[in-house]
């Protein structure tokens, strides 16, 4: 019998993890573009860029020490809701948000960039809202940009292993992901079982590449 | 009609050198001229308030008046406040709107559309308000950008090089288009080039600037009649200029040129340049006033001018028909001492 749990606790962690990292990648890269001073740039550049090159331990290392129940987020929790961060479900989705937001952070920046700025300075002298010039102007010709780089988050989320396993374990039913169940499946020797979940995690992948190119080319066309 | 006026003082340090621009405007357009990167469109941004001034002041007088920028006192309007209309040099038309949707984006959310149809009808845009700009000629994406500023309702209309991409054809065209799309509107505008026609063209008053500062104001006409200095001169085209050495006080020697010539005004020490602008040039004989050897002249054929070189470094242009391609240079020149320029350093 198939255990189906890895399937809904991935699904459940990857979707709730790409909704933050979108809307918090989208916040932070239009606030660095805005920064004007070099330094304070690349080096906030740099931190937030961090995760994506360190080894997926080190950087569950260092969720640990935070968010582990003597980290200051950890003891913090445990001390006034009497809840225990690491080694629990939250704590999938925070190392999936963690390690997946430098990749919706870079490319909704590079998207931003892109935009020409005379647009942002003729939506000022048009009139329009800071608000509106950033939905409408900004966000709305970054937006292939954007897409991509919010579904390659989410595959990557969708795939996390490393510090999911530092930092939330491999708990049957309750941490353990698809990337998880796998490795589970295969120390296990069950060859079977492991296949079942790469397939379906080679079809969730592949759907979503799918569809950031085809709504990438849609909307490149439309405008042509 | 009330007085309105323009008021711009600013001063802004720049990498390469500091902006100091300050002139006024009441009516019409006034143009500022200049090589590329002396500030012009510095000038132009700080009006629309893309760009903060160090320090200066910025106000516009329309019966009531606005101030823009103030250093003094503290006063820096939002663009969004400050009710100008900016043509940028690519037009910056929202590649992700519609002609419709980008007319329509300066009102509000609480128009009906009549003021959207009126300058889609008015710049003559129909039957192209559901296109995206990408799919628009350039002529066209520029009236789509007047009608989107001029559907806003700006004060002021400043005009950032409009012509500056385009090939020589389609300049000429959309010239003549937006002299006649101006006509419509009756408040006052800047306009930016480094181009001495545009300038000449549009404006009824100039600026000139160099280095960010400014070398000359006045008006149009005056500035190319009489520039007075090397720089202007330049600037306005004047194709032959050279250090002069005084012999009296209404002949002088070209040094560049090694002629001796009159003029009809009396010259003073501060004269140190003279200019002559290649079309004064006329066939002469040997014995005229003004006339020197126009023998070894090379000569250049375009459509309507024959473009001649001198031996010694003065260009002469003569108009043409197209379907000559024969001309013969005359063994003498002169000029006439009345359009000998005379110029400060």
């Amino acid at each position: 019998m198939v255990d189906w749990s890895p399937i809904f606790i991935s699904m459940k962690t990857a979707s709730l993890s790409i909704f933050i990292t979108f809307f918090v990648g989208l916040i932070v890269a239009w606030g660095l573009i805005k920064i004007k001073n070099d330094t304070t740039k690349i080096v906030l550049d740099g931190i937030f860029t961090l995760p994506i090159v360190l080894p997926p331990t080190v950087v569950g290392f260092f969720l640990l020490y935070i968010f582990g129940v003597r980290g200051p987020i950890g003891s913090f929790f445990v001390e006034f809701f009497a809840y225990k961060i690491a080694f629990s479900w939250p704590a999938t989705v925070i190392a999936a948000v963690v390690m997946s937001f430098p990749l919706m952070y870079r490319s909704a920046r590079g998207a931003f960039e892109q935009v020409d700025t005379n647009l942002v300075d003729a939506g000022r002298t048009l009139g329009m809202s800071e608000w509106n010039i950033f939905w409408k102007v900004l966000f709305a010709n970054a937006l292939p940009g954007i897409i991509s780089g919010g579904i390659l988050a989410f595959a990557r989320g969708l795939g996390e292993f490393g510090a999911t396993a530092m930092l939330a374990g491999n708990i049957a039913g309750q941490t353990r992901t698809l990337p998880m169940a796998v490795y589970s499946e295969v120390a296990a020797g069950n060859m079977g079982e492991a296949f079942n979940y790469v397939i379906v995690i080679v079809i969730i992948s592949f759907i979503a590449i799918f569809i950031m190119d085809y709504v990438t080319i849609r909307k490149e066309k439309q405008w042509r | 009609m009330s007085d309105k006026l323009l008021k711009v003082d600013i001063h802004k340090k720049l990498k390469e050198f500091d902006l100091d621009v300050d002139f006024e405007l009441k009516k019409g357009c006034l143009g500022i001229l200049g090589p590329s990167g002396c500030g012009k469109s510095m000038t132009l941004k700080s009006i629309a308030g893309i760009v903060d001034p160090d320090r200066g002041i910025i106000s516009l007088d329309m019966g009531g008046k606005t101030t823009y920028f103030d250093s003094d006192n503290k006063i820096n309007l939002k663009p969004q406040k400050r009710n100008v209309g900016y043509l940028f040099q690519n037009y910056a038309l929202f590649p992700n709107m519609t002609v419709e949707e980008n007319v329509a984006i300066g009102l509000g959310k609480n128009h009906d559309g009549t003021v959207v149809s009126e300058m889609i009808k008015r710049f003559h845009l129909e039957g192209l308000e559901k296109r995206y700009p990408r799919q628009l000629s350039g002529g066209q994406q520029q009236r789509v950008a007047l009608a989107r500023i001029l559907a806003y309702g700006p004060d002021v209309l400043l005009l950032d090089e409009p012509f500056s991409a385009m090939d020589a054809l389609l300049k000429e065209q959309l010239r003549i288009e937006l002299v006649n799309l101006l006509k419509y509107f009756d408040g006052m505008s800047v306009l930016v080039t480094h181009d001495r026609d545009e300038a000449f063209q549009f404006c009824d008053e100039l600026i000139i600037l160099d280095q960010g500062k400014i070398i000359a104001k006045g008006k149009t006409y005056d500035l190319f009649e009489n520039p007075k200095k090397v720089q202007i001169a330049k600037l306005t085209g004047c194709k032959n200029i050279s250090k002069i050495e005084m012999i009296d006080d209404y002949h002088l020697k070209a040094l560049k040129w090694g002629i001796e010539l009159e003029v009809s005004e009396k010259l003073s020490s501060n004269i140190t340049h003279i200019g002559i602008r290649a079309h004064d040039f006329a066939p002469a004989k040997k014995e005229e006033l003004n006339s020197f050897s126009a023998v070894n002249s090379k000569k250049l054929e375009m459509p309507f001018e024959w473009e001649i070189t001198l031996e010694n470094g003065l260009w002469w242009k003569v108009e043409k028909q197209i379907r000559d391609h024969e001309f013969e240079i005359p063994e003498y020149l002169k000029v006439d001492p009345k359009n000998i320029i005379l110029l400060e350093e």
